[in-house]
C-alpha cells in the first residue's frame, strides 16, 4: 500500500513537532525515519497509526484519505519501543490476541498465529509469557502480533533501541527478512543512522520537525542536500572545515593553506564549510591539496584513524595502516572528488 | 616497636560494631512489640486453656472447657454464621464495586478530583457517627432510604425493626453499611494497581481494535488481579472482624431482638467485658484467629496459582 503525507504539521501548545510535512511512502518498501531525539519522528509515526491526531494536513493510504479515520480502522500494525507485551497472556495468546479481538474462532486463530510464530522464529517458545523471553524474542513476538491481522502498513517505534549491540545486528537483519518476506510496506523510527543505512529502501532526515532529505542510503551518504544531513551520517562524523571563497580556490579561514575549486555555483567572498569524509583523504607527494600535521593515530585493525592539523582545524581520516608515518610528522593531503561537499556556513544546503 | 596499623574493615571495633549496632536500634521497637502483641496473644492462648478463669487470676484448672463451650453456645454459633454471610457477602460485593469505580476515577475528565475526595470521604469520618446518621436513613417510616424506595412503588421496609419475632432486614443494612465503609479503602489501593498499568497496553489494544469491555475484562482485569487479591485478603480480615459497624443502629445491641445480631467479634467483647467470662473469650478469639488464617492462606494459595 503506498502511503501519501500532505502539509502534515502538528503542535504541541506552542511547541511544533512537525512541520509542513510531505513524502510519499512507495508499497512494499522498508522506509526509516531517522533523525535525533525530538525530531518529530515518532510524532509522524503516531499521526500514521492514528493515536495521534494530527493539527493539519492529509494523510492518505491508496486513494483513502485516513487522516480522521480512528487507528483500528487504518489497518495498521505497531510496534512499540518497549513491545507492550501483554505479561498475563502467553507468546500464543499475545500473537492471537488482534484476532481474538476480531472474534476469530480460537482453533483458526491459533492457527494463524503458529504460522506468525513460525515467521519470525518464535514457535517453540507459544506456551511461554514474555518475561521468560530474551529482549529479542519479545521483539519477534511483537512484530508477529503486528503482522498477524495483515496490516496494510506495518509501523515500528525505535525497534531496536531496547536490545544489546549483538542482537540489534540480528534483529535489524530479521526485519529486514520479515519485511521482504510479506512485502508489507513498512515504516521504522530509529535516531541510530546505521541502522537506517543498513536495512531500508529509504531515509527520511528529520530535524526540529523539518524534513531535510529523503533518498536511498547510499545517495544521502553520496550527496547530503545539507550540513545536517552530512554530519548526522557517517562514523566517524563527516569533517567540517571552515573558510571562505576567493579567486575560485577555498581558502582556509586561517589562510593556512587553500585549494582549487571546480564549482561553478560558489560567490566570491561566500563563507563556506567543506565536508570531507574520512575515507576521501590520501597522503600523496607532490600534487596535494593541505599540508598536515599528524597528532594522533589510533590503529583500528585493517586501518588507522589519524588526527591531522591543517592550521588550527583537526580532521579525522581513514588512512591504510601500510603507511608509515610519526606523530608530529608533516603530510601532504590530497582529497578525493567522492565524500566532499560544499557548504554554505549560514544556510548550511550543499553549494 | 612497630605498631601494626588495622584496616578499617578488619578492626576489631569495626566488626562488631557492623554485628551488633543493629540490634540496639531495634531495641525499641522490639520492646514494644513484646509488650503489646507478642505478650498479649501467647497470653490469649493460655487464658483459653484456663478453665473458670476470673479476673482476679483465679481458675480451677487447665482443659478445653473454653472450647467445648463456646464451640456449643448457641449465640457464638449464630455469631459465625453471621460473621460468615457479612464476609462472603461485603467483601466480594464491595471489591466487585470498587473495581468499577476505580476504573471510572482513572480516567483523565476534568472535575476528576472531587470525584476522588468524595470517594475518600468514609476513610477519614467516625464510622460510628455516619452509622448514626444512617439509622434515620433506614428508619421505616421517615427514612430517607424507604421515601426513595416508594418512588419506585417499593413497599416501606422495616431495615432495623422486627416483625413477627424476625429481623430478616437487620443484616441488610449491616452489609450495606459494610461494604460503604470498605470501598474507599479498596478503591485508593485498586486505583493505585491501576496507576501501575502501563498505558501502552490499552494503545496497542485500542490500535487492534479492542472495544472498552474487552480491554477491561483481559487486560485490566488480569492485570489487576494481584491488588485484587491483595485488597481482598486485607478486606476480608478487617470484615471478620466486624464490630463498629452493628454497634449505631440498635443503640449498643446486636440486632433488634435480643441480640439476633452477634457478630464474633461482639460476642467476644460482651463475654469478655459485660459478662466476664475472660477463658470463653479467649477461646473464641483463637477460633476467629484460625478461621481467618485459613482464608488467608487459602486466598495465598489461590494467588499463588493465578498470578501471572
Amino acid at each position: 500500500m503506498q502511503v501519501k503525507i500532505e502539509h502534515l504539521t502538528k503542535r504541541f501548545g506552542d511547541f511544533t513537532a512537525v512541520e509542513d510535512f510531505n513524502m510519499v511512502f512507495d508499497d512494499g518498501k522498508l522506509v526509516a525515519l531517522l533523525g535525533p531525539s525530538g525530531c518529530g519522528k515518532s510524532t509522524i509515526l503516531n499521526m500514521l497509526s492514528g493515536i495521534l491526531p494530527s493539527t493539519s494536513g492529509k494523510i492518505y493510504f491508496d486513494e483513502t484519505d485516513v487522516t480522521n479515520v480512528p487507528p483500528q480502522d487504518r489497518g495498521v500494525g505497531l510496534v512499540f519501543q518497549n513491545y507492550a507485551l501483554y505479561p498475563h497472556m502467553s507468546v500464543l495468546e499475545n500473537i492471537a490476541f488482534p484476532l481474538e479481538i476480531k472474534k476469530v474462532p480460537k482453533e483458526e486463530r491459533n492457527k494463524k498465529a503458529e504460522e506468525m510464530a513460525r515467521l519470525v522464529h518464535v514457535d517453540q517458545y507459544l506456551h511461554r509469557k514474555p518475561k521468560e523471553l530474551s529482549g529479542g524474542q519479545q521483539q519477534r513476538v511483537a512484530i508477529a502480533r503486528a503482522l498477524i491481522k495483515q496490516p496494510r502498513l506495518l509501523l515500528l517505534d525505535e525497534p531496536l533501541s531496547n536490545l544489546d549491540a549483538r542482537l540489534r545486528l540480528e534483529m535489524r537483519e530479521e526485519i529486514r527478512r520479515i519485511q521482504l518476506e510479506t512485502g508489507v510496506t513498512t515504516v521504522f523510527v530509529t535516531h541510530d543512522q546505521e541502522e537506517a543505512m543498513s536495512i531500508s529502501d529509504k531515509i527520511v532526515l528529520m530535524k526540529n520537525g523539518v524534513l531535510q532529505q529523503e533518498a536511498g542510503p547510499q545517495e544521502l551518504y553520496d550527496n547530503p542536500a545539507n550540513l545536517f544531513v552530512a554530519n548526522f551520517l557517517g562514523n566517524p562524523p563527516i569533517n567540517n572545515l571552515n573558510g571562505y571563497i576567493k579567486d575560485g580556490y577555498f581558502v582556509l579561514e586561517d589562510e593556512s593553506g587553500k585549494i582549487k575549486i571546480n564549482n561553478p555555483n560558489v560567490k566570491e567572498g561566500q563563507q563556506v564549510v567543506m565536508g570531507i569524509r574520512a575515507e576521501s583523504v590520501a597522503i600523496k607527494d607532490g600534487d596535494h591539496d593541505f599540508e598536515a600535521t599528524v597528532k594522533q593515530r589510533y590503529t583500528m585493525g585493517k586501518e588507522e584513524l589519524a588526527f591531522l592539523n591543517i592550521g588550527n582545524q583537526t580532521i579525522r581520516v581513514y588512512l591504510s595502516s601500510d603507511y608509515e608515518f610519526k606523530e608530529g610528522e608533516t603530510v601532504f593531503v590530497k582529497l578525493r572528488d567522492k565524500g566532499v561537499f560544499l557548504f554554505d556556513k549560514e544556510t548550511g544546503v550543499q553549494i | 616497636m612497630s605498631v601494626k596499623k588495622l584496616k578499617r574493615e578488619t578492626h576489631p571495633d569495626y566488626i562488631f560494631n557492623r554485628k551488633y549496632e543493629p540490634l540496639i536500634y531495634l531495641v525499641p521497637f522490639a520492646i514494644g512489640l513484646l509488650i503489646f502483641t507478642i505478650y498479649p496473644i501467647i497470653n490469649v492462648v493460655i487464658m483459653s486453656f484456663k478453665e473458670g478463669y476470673r479476673l482476679s487470676g483465679n481458675y480451677t484448672g487447665w482443659g478445653i472447657g473454653n472450647y467445648q463451650f463456646v464451640l456449643t453456645n448457641k449465640d457464638f454459633l449464630s455469631a459465625i454464621k453471621n460473621t460468615f454471610i457479612y464476609v462472603l457477602t461485603v467483601v466480594p460485593i464491595s471489591t466487585v464495586f470498587s473495581i468499577i469505580i476505580a476504573n471510572l476515577l482513572n480516567q483523565k475528565v476534568k472535575g476528576m478530583a472531587i470525584f476522588q475526595t468524595a470517594y475518600f470521604l468514609p476513610m477519614v469520618t467516625s464510622s460510628i457517627a455516619v452509622g448514626i446518621s444512617w439509622r434515620y436513613m433506614f428508619n421505616k417510616q421517615f427514612g430517607v432510604i424507604n421515601w426513595l424506595l416508594g418512588l419506585f412503588g417499593v413497599a416501606p421496609i422495616d431495615w432495623l425493626g422486627a416483625t413477627a419475632g424476625q429481623a430478616p432486614w437487620n443484616i441488610v443494612v449491616i452489609i450495606i453499611f459494610g461494604i460503604w465503609n470498605l470501598m474507599p479503602f479498596t478503591i485508593i489501593l485498586l486505583l493505585s494497581g491501576l496507576q501501575n498499568i502501563d498505558p501502552l497496553y490499552y494503545t496497542a489494544a485500542k490500535v487492534d481494535g479492542a472495544s472498552s469491555t474487552k480491554i477491561f475484562t483481559r487486560i485490566t482485569v488480569p492485570l489487576l488481579a494481584p491488588t485484587i487479591f491483595l485488597t481482598m485478603i486485607v478486606n476480608m480480615i478487617s470484615a471478620f472482624k466486624v464490630y463498629n459497624e452493628v454497634i449505631p443502629f440498635w443503640s449498643g445491641k446486636a440486632g433488634v431482638l435480643s441480640n439476633n445480631l452477634y457478630t464474633m467479634v461482639y460476642w467476644i467483647k460482651e463475654t469478655f467485658y459485660s459478662k466476664l467470662r475472660l477463658g470463653n473469650a479467649a477461646a473464641a478469639s483463637i477460633v476467629l484467629f484460625l478461621i481467618i488464617l485459613c482464608f488467608t492462606l487459602l486466598q495465598r494459595w489461590i494467588q499463588k496459582h493465578f498470578n501471572y
